[in-house]
């Protein structure tokens, strides 16, 4: 997390690409600066008042912000994985869908159509969390005491999630029709910003408060770059590596209800799909070695962003459905390229690589 | 070439980035002998095989093989093993889920086709005119390890070659095995194959070698006839006998070894044993006093220390600290009973290595003081800052990597680390390997700082002329079990080597 | 211990969490239930007819017309092999396969075995499987429309009868005794011409399509394009793949909305995404639905789809009917009593309905 000691005559661009978070960063700017070129409107921002008359703000950067919110919060805990177990945990998507389908059945209380609240929305997400907890902890244990690879751990998850989601909820699709449900994933009453948008905020500041309050990044990347050497100095690091698949328990749980939150319904295929790739792409992009040890969680919480806004992006230009993939590939693997260590070492050499690399990824 | 020789080596020298591994080292292998490489940990034995079998390439020097003309060119394992120069090395290198036959023949059949017929034929062949107990279509892994072991060497015999270097071949064997695999070694010999043979095991070199080689500090001490070198010389030719002429800093620190250390240990272990195998031992330390483990690599020494820190898992045996029963089961028990460990292993198990020297500098006060008791930024600077500075710690700032320094550094690191808890009892295992010859007398000189304060410290190390300087007491390892305990008169360097050596001193 | 202090402080903090994440709600009286709903009854009603085996009364089971071996009239219940995909794919395969499960019970006759699975390769397994073990009945809803040739055959040559449900397979017709399914093109036709018939002036449509290649997509999909293509009026505003997913629905809606394309229909290839793109017209405030700007129209028969246009803030829902269980139960009977259906391909009876003219009686019929 701390900057490389750099000798006195280094330029500032070498400077610049020597820093982690260029590469988020950089990408960011690339995407605002090819939107205002093509298409200045994409950062125009309206009132609009919505459906229950209240004032709401609208407008592309607002969706992004909005629509990053799971992702960004999952990066964290993914981070945190990555740091300490040198893996990451491709079972996010499917426990989501548990923890959404827990909170659900925590509020309709079993029925299928509840237009009412059974339970405190409090207390359903409470559950929620010590049941993503607990599934965190699954796989953390897994990986931890039975030194399970973090992907083939966390496959478990991954393949019988879905199920033990529907499970839950006996294979019924639940909804909720209480609005107040729907405040965490929409909007409150009388306030014009997603409060999805002070969610992502609000986990932000906790993890900036644990990792500056607590000892969790020091003990998390010392576990992940020397366990051995850890334990000699008094840590445990199998726990610690337990500690940061609940945390990300506790993460999952909350992107869990968000999204459930955002319709008042679950599909428990089709949820929070392919989101695990989206969270891993995301601590990549930010910067995070994928082999653990150091990490930068601001990188990935900008790389989750950088994702959204390209999706924004492309939906914005209407890029055939069938090609969005490919498209999006395609940045993905530029942007992968460019923040690998190798590619960065020349870049910092090479004065004209970024005039290149803006084309390319425009 | 001299004759008879089947492999000469001249002049060789290999450096690496402030190392220099080998120089000018010579070496002979004559046809029909087993011929033992021997030296301490570093010392090159392991780098000149590895220049020898290509895996290294080398900076200068000539290599010359019986029946080529001119020095020869190995520029890979492959070259090694064309002109004749086979390796068995300690860990197998065979498939255990192939047939021994699929195992004698792999990576060596030409074209596409396979003939099994041809290939078990030959396999029962090379099995059946060495001996080895094991059919051709049997799978490896049913094997023994030293049948495997043994496969490992008729692959190697059967692909002709004329030099066969056997490394550490024997440690994870029991004594029939070694037994089986030393009548196939001398059944080799008299087929004329010439033989090197890296053990660390002097009983085993005394029973089946022919002549030795003995390495330090990356140069040649001597080739000698087993016969003239009494296992004690050898000992003393390993670990260096010339004492140097640096000043007796144990009497300029002025400790006076007349203070005879009494009372309550600070710290007294009686048959503690732990998973790693060494045999129980009882072990006490005084305030104030520095004592050592001594023993030859292997030996068990710095699997005491680690059962004394619960840096393995303790099996059996009681501690007690200043004649209170403690429980030490883990490091974090010890260090919260104020000791300290700087392990052997620096890299592995000593610094945390992408993190910067102020963070590996606090982290074990760090973890003292607690998860939810983080240092402030400044604080953890001035900690860093105090010691780089009390240390002399060459970093371009507190921020660089532990991983860009030197080892010396990273070293000074690891002590700081430890001493920054001021730590009742310190042990330090191996806090002089690798490093410059300064900073190793700095060390010296600091532990014996620290017990003229009145803590303890444990020392040990490879250089018997450092533990000679620093240690008041010395505790002998010998096959993981303590053979001695030296003290006062005893402490001189023949004395060590004896108990070292053991067996031929009585 | 430390270690449970952080593991307390972990849960700590999801207290801290949770309250903030909806720390913000009112305490405004939870809203009164809405009007008494007719309580979801389940899927389907046990097939009607509570049939005894049908084989005692029809001694003699006829040789069909092409000499296969019919079922041996069974002496206990009849066995039939049911594979069906992943009931938690959509609401509309919950439907189907929950009908399926209520209707080949103990109580009607059967003994049967169920097999869940969107992997073709893993179905075929299962069927070889179930035809070794002797079923009467392979029921079966293929996740492919390819590769079950061979499966046919050894069926036939077993004396298993093999009924298709829901989704069709490429193989002669000779292979199967009957197949109910669905008629996709259909419903995308009826759907497409009920919404030439609301005449509007422009056609400005949000095509939300479901996963690309899949039956349901490709007839859903195929009848608007041909229309977009021959009309002047018709323009596609954005058409992109939402994979069924609501989350993605509603982004791809929210980004037509923030883009300020004007727009004024949203013909979503199912219902889930059909609720996704009306968040975010609720989210920008844009109305929809009978008096709204904007024409909803989904597909499937999800109970709760059928009260949002009940209630007119959808204008049309295609019913695709998940209920095949009771079509086929009857084929079986009949095939139990010697009588082979008179058409191989039976389609379910789809309908579109239309706000203005759903009835409370309607949705109780078909809503799952």
């Amino acid at each position: 997390m701390s900057e490389q000691i750099r000798k006195p005559e280094d330029s500032l661009w070498k400077r610049l690409t020597r820093q982690q978070l260029f590469i988020p960063v950089a990408a960011l700017l690339l995407l605002v600066v090819f939107n205002l070129v093509a298409d200045p409107s994409f950062f125009s921002v309206s009132i609009k008042e919505n459906s229950l008359g209240n004032p709401v703000l609208s407008g592309n950067i607002i969706s992004v912000l909005d629509n990053a919110s799971e992702l960004v919060i999952l990066a964290i805990g993914m981070t945190l994985v990555t740091a300490s177990s040198g893996g990451q945990d491709i079972s996010v998507g499917a426990t989501m869908a548990i923890a959404g389908s827990v909170i659900l059945r925590m509020v309709c209380g079993g029925e299928v159509t509840a237009d009412t609240l059974h339970m405190p929305i409090l207390l359903a997400v409470l559950v929620g969390i010590v049941v993503s907890m607990c599934f965190g902890a699954f796989n953390g244990a897994l990986v931890a005491y039975f030194k399970i690879q973090p992907m083939v751990a966390t496959l478990i998850m991954f393949t019988a999630g879905r199920s033990i989601a529907a499970w839950i909820n006996n294979n019924q699709l639940p909804i909720m029709n209480d609005i107040s449900f729907k405040y965490a994933g929409t909007f409150l009453p009388g306030i014009p910003v997603p409060t999805p948008i002070f969610i992502t905020i609000l986990m932000i500041v906790i993890f900036w408060l644990i990792l500056k309050f607590t000892n969790l990044g020091l003990y998390t990347q010392s576990v992940g770059i020397n366990a051995n050497s850890s334990r000699l100095n008094g840590l445990n690091p199998q726990m610690i590596k337990l500690l940061t698949y609940v945390i990300l328990g506790v993460c999952v749980a909350v992107a869990g209800f968000m999204r459930v939150s955002r319709s008042g319904s679950i599909n428990y295929s089709r949820i929070a799909e392919n989101i695990e790739m989206d969270a891993i792409l995301a601590v990549a992009l930010g910067g995070n070695d994928l082999s653990g040890g150091k990490f930068n969680i601001y990188g990935s919480i900008l790389g989750a962003y950088v994702i959204q806004f390209l999706t924004t992006t492309l939906y914005k230009y209407d890029v055939p459905s069938t090609a969005l993939p490919a498209y999006k590939a395609v940045v993905v693997i530029l942007l992968v390229v460019l923040s690998a260590p190798v590619v960065r070492e020349r870049m910092s050499r090479i004065k004209k690589a970024p005039v290149k690399t803006e084309k390319e990824v425009a | 070439m001299q004759k008879g020789a089947v492999l000469e080596m001249h002049g060789i020298c290999k450096y690496f980035p402030g190392v220099r591994a080998l120089q000018d080292v010579d070496f002979t292998l004559r046809t029909g002998e087993i011929h033992a490489l021997m030296g301490e940990n570093g010392a090159g034995k392991s780098t000149l095989i590895k220049v020898l079998t290509g895996v290294y390439g080398k900076d200068c020097g000539e290599i010359h093989i019986a029946g080529h003309e001119g020095p020869a060119v190995i520029r890979s394992p492959q070259d090694a093993q064309n002109i004749g120069i086979s390796t068995v090395y300690q860990e197998i290198t065979l498939c255990p889920n192939l047939t021994v036959a699929e195992n004698m023949f792999i990576g060596r059949t030409k074209g596409i086709g396979t003939n099994w017929k041809m290939m078990n034929r030959r396999t029962r062949e090379i099995l059946d005119s060495l001996g080895i107990p094991a059919t051709p279509k049997q799978q490896l892994g049913s094997c023994s390890i030293a049948v495997q072991q043994m496969v490992a060497i008729a692959r190697a015999v059967d692909m002709e070659c004329k030099v066969l270097i056997l490394d550490e071949p024997t440690s994870s064997l029991d004594e029939q095995e070694v037994e089986k695999l030393f009548g196939l070694m001398r059944d080799l010999r008299a087929k004329g194959v010439g033989i090197i043979f890296v053990t660390h095991f002097l009983d085993q070199v005394y029973a089946v070698c022919d002549r030795i080689t003995v390495l330090r500090d990356g140069q040649l001490v001597g080739e000698y006839v087993i016969e003239d070198l009494p296992r004690v010389q050898l000992v003393s030719k390993m670990l260096g006998k010339d004492l140097d002429d640096m000043a007796d800093i144990k009497k300029e620190s002025g400790i006076d070894e007349s203070v005879v250390l009494e009372g309550t240990p600070v710290l007294e272990a009686k048959g503690l044993c732990s998973n790693a195998g060494i045999k129980p031992f009882d072990f006490s330390i005084q305030k104030g006093e520095v004592n050592g483990f001594t023993g030859l690599l292997g030996s068990g020494r710095s699997e005491c220390v680690r059962a004394i820190f619960g840096a393995d898992r303790v099996t059996g045996g009681e501690v007690q600290m200043d004649g209170k029963s403690v429980k030490i089961k883990k490091p974090l028990d010890a260090m919260k009973n104020g000791i300290g460990y700087l392990p052997e292993d620096r890299k592995g198990d000593g610094i945390v290595g992408d993190l910067s020297v102020r963070e590996n500098i606090i982290l074990a006060l760090q973890v003292l003081k607690g998860f939810f008791k983080p240092f402030s930024r400044s604080q953890a600077e001035a900690f860093a800052d105090e010691y780089i500075k009390l240390l002399e710690i060459k970093t371009a700032s507190s921020d660089t990597p532990i991983k860009s320094l030197s080892g010396g550094n990273q070293q000074k690191c690891i002590l700081a680390r430890w001493l920054l808890t001021n730590p009742e009892y310190l042990i330090l295992d191996e806090p002089t390997r690798g490093i410059d010859i300064g900073t190793k007398i700095e060390i010296q000189k600091l532990v014996l700082k620290l017990a003229s304060e009145g803590k303890s410290v444990t020392f040990i190390s490879s250089e018997i002329d450092e533990m000679l300087r620093t240690c008041s007491r010395l505790v002998v390892m010998r096959d993981r079990k303590a053979v001695g305990e030296l003290t006062g008169e005893d402490l001189t360097q023949s004395k060590i080597m004896d108990t070292i050596a053991g067996g031929e001193a009585k | 211990m430390e270690m449970k202090k952080i593991l307390a402080l972990t849960l700590a903090l999801c207290l801290v969490l949770g309250l903030a994440a909806c720390g913000a709600k009112e305490d405004k009286p939870a809203e009164p239930a809405a009007p008494a709903e007719p309580a979801t009854e389940p899927a389907t009603e046990p097939a009607t007819e509570p049939t005894e085996p049908a084989a005692d009364s029809e001694p003699q089971p006829a040789p069909d017309a092409e000499g296969e071996p019919a079922p041996a009239p069974a002496e206990g219940p009849i066995k039939v092999g049911v594979i069906n995909n992943d009931p938690n794919e959509s609401g509309y395969r919950t439907a189907n396969d929950k009908a399926m499960r209520d209707t080949f019970t103990a109580e009607n006759g059967y003994e049967a075995t169920f097999y869940n699975n969107n992997d073709a390769a893993q179905q075929i397994a299962t069927a070889q499987q179930m035809i070794q073990d002797e079923v009467d009945f392979l029921l079966l809803s293929p996740g492919s429309t390819t590769g079950w040739d061979t499966v046919l055959q050894d069926a036939q040559a077993a004396g298993t009868r093999v009924i298709l449900f829901d989704r069709m397979l490429e193989a002669d017709e000779s292979l199967y005794a009957a197949a109910v399914v669905s008629n996709m093109p259909e419903e995308g036709e009826t759907a497409v011409q009920w919404l030439a018939d609301q005449g509007l002036e422009e056609y400005n449509i949000i095509h939300i399509q479901g996963h690309m290649g899949s039956d349901a997509q490709l007839g859903r999909t195929g009848a608007l394009d041909e229309k977009v293509n021959a009309e002047d009026n018709w323009n596609y505003v954005t058409q992109q793949t939402a994979d069924w997913d609501e989350a993605t629905a509603r982004t791809i809606t929210q980004s037509v909305i923030d883009s300020g394309k004007p727009f004024n229909v949203i013909y979503a290839e199912n219902n889930g995404m059909a609720r996704g793109a009306v968040a975010a017209l609720d989210a920008a405030g844009i109305t929809h639905g009978v008096d709204g700007d904007v024409i909803v129209m989904g597909f499937d028969s999800d109970k709760w789809a059928f009260e949002e246009v009940l209630a007119g803030r959808w204008n049309y829902m295609g019913l695709c009917n998940p209920l095949q269980a009771e079509t086929v139960d009857t084929i079986i009977k009949d095939l139990m009593a010697g009588k082979e259906p008179a058409e191989k391909i039976i389609y379910t009876p789809e309908q579109g309905f239309d706000a203005a003219t759903l009835t409370q009686a309607d949705v109780d019929m078909y809503g799952t």
